[in-house]
């Protein structure tokens, strides 16, 4: 199936650049989601993302296009988008219907899911943690990446993920408890 | 597994908000829109963006939003075609409605002589046919070669629409007839060049290739452009 996404790239850009989209947008509001703790930054990081992805598939030749590994090359430029923007924090205008939808997003089928809050609160203390913790354990809890896959995007040694994600996922634990107790 | 890694895992299936799927593609400037084209072989769907028609095909396109025609002025997007291809498939846009070309001409137009196959691929992967007119390529033996749109048939059939006259190419391919010269003009032509219908018939002169017609001293048309010498 990803092969086939990457096929219609070279096919045909735009119609695979909107596949792309579809296959792969909700993961990457996800990650983005689960970096920066709000739906409004998410969205626009996402969307960043997407619009920098199509601006270099433009650039890149087929076989470029044949390699690409979509998934991690998608979580790499958002990683870079939320990057670039961890110094400019301005107030700005929160969609409510974005946030809202979010908000719904945990009442899953299965009835185990997370209520509106706890999916917020959650993102809300991914966001305090130091980054290298925090984009460690979202690589490989949120999004579903192995060790070695969140390594060769993050540019780090596994056993430097492996301790970061360790820490994030105590810190996590800590503030939970913490919450509890009080 | 660990109450904070399920719900973590959760987290990552947070759905992203209504829209925001077109939302980024119109951020992307690639929304496609689609109309449907009717042909004398059937209804063909044809999709664009900002940049152009990007797609001609029998099935209707699964994403992209229905318009009510087509656009007023067609641009086409090859975008993700290579150099080659999009080369082949602009001078096949040159070939004018009612006339053929062979994959050997199109070949030497775009300076790639030797190139013949590679160009019955390209043609063969047009993704926009109909509007680029990969069936007014031919074989120049006259027989119609194959068309991705629907078979031979298919194929002779626009040709015939187009008033290009199959039948008669083919009559004229059998008796090894590959130009058609004119007495009056010294002048040779393929035979669906505008020029060389208006040929009145006693004035006609029929050469099976290049070389009979330059050594009974006529030239090569220069709109048909029937040979390697006129377009050099």
């Amino acid at each position: 199936m990803k092969a086939e996404l990457n096929e219609r790239l070279v096919r045909n850009l735009d119609q695979g650049f909107e596949a792309m989209v579809r296959d792969y947008g909700q993961r990457l509001f996800a990650f983005a989601y689960a970096m920066s703790g709000n739906a409004a930054d998410a969205e626009e990081v996402a969307q960043d993302a997407f619009v920098r992805a199509h601006r270099a598939l433009r650039r890149y030749d087929s076989e470029r296009i044949r390699e690409l590994q979509v998934n991690a090359w998608l979580h790499r430029i958002a990683l870079n988008v939320l990057r670039n923007r961890v110094r400019r924090r301005q107030p700005r205008l929160v969609p409510l219907e974005a946030e809202l939808q979010v908000a719904d997003a945990g009442a899953g089928p299965e009835g185990q899911a997370l209520n509106r809050a706890a999916i917020r609160e959650l993102a809300r203390q991914l966001s305090e943690l130091p980054a290298p913790h925090r984009s460690a354990v979202v690589l490989r809890f949120v999004q579903g990446l192995s060790y070695q896959e969140a390594a060769s995007l993050l540019g780090q040694p596994e056993g430097t993920v492996k301790s970061n994600v360790h820490r994030g996922l105590a810190a996590l634990r800590r503030r939970r408890h913490l919450s509890e107790v009080i | 597994m660990e109450t904070l890694e399920r719900e973590l895992q959760e987290l990552g299936r947070v759905p992203a908000p209504r829209g925001f799927v077109d939302r980024v593609i119109s951020a992307a400037g690639v929304g496609e829109r689609y109309a449907e084209l009717e042909t004398v072989i059937g209804t063909f769907f044809v999709a664009w963006n900002r940049a152009g028609v990007t797609s001609v095909g029998r099935e209707r396109p699964e994403e992209g939003e229905k318009a009510d025609g087509l656009p007023r002025q067609l641009r086409f997007d090859l975008e993700g075609l290579t150099e080659f291809e999009q080369a082949v498939l602009r001078k096949t846009l040159e070939i004018p409605r009612g006339q053929v070309r062979s994959y050997s001409w199109v070949a030497r137009e775009i300076g790639r002589p030797r190139a013949v196959r590679a160009v019955g691929t390209a043609l063969a992967n047009n993704p926009i046919p109909i509007l680029i007119p990969c069936h007014r390529v031919v074989r120049s033996d006259g027989v119609i070669g194959q068309y991705g749109a629907g078979g031979p048939e298919a194929k002779r059939k626009i040709l015939d629409f187009e008033g290009a006259d199959p039948d008669r190419l083919a009559r004229l391919a059998r008796q090894g007839t590959r130009f058609l010269g004119s007495r009056t003009t010294r002048i040779f032509c393929l035979p669906t060049c505008n020029a060389a219908r208006r040929i009145q018939e006693q004035n006609r002169v029929p050469f099976q290739d290049e070389r009979a017609a330059e050594r009974a001293g006529y030239r090569p048309c220069s709109r048909c452009r029937p040979a390697a010498q006129a377009s050099a």
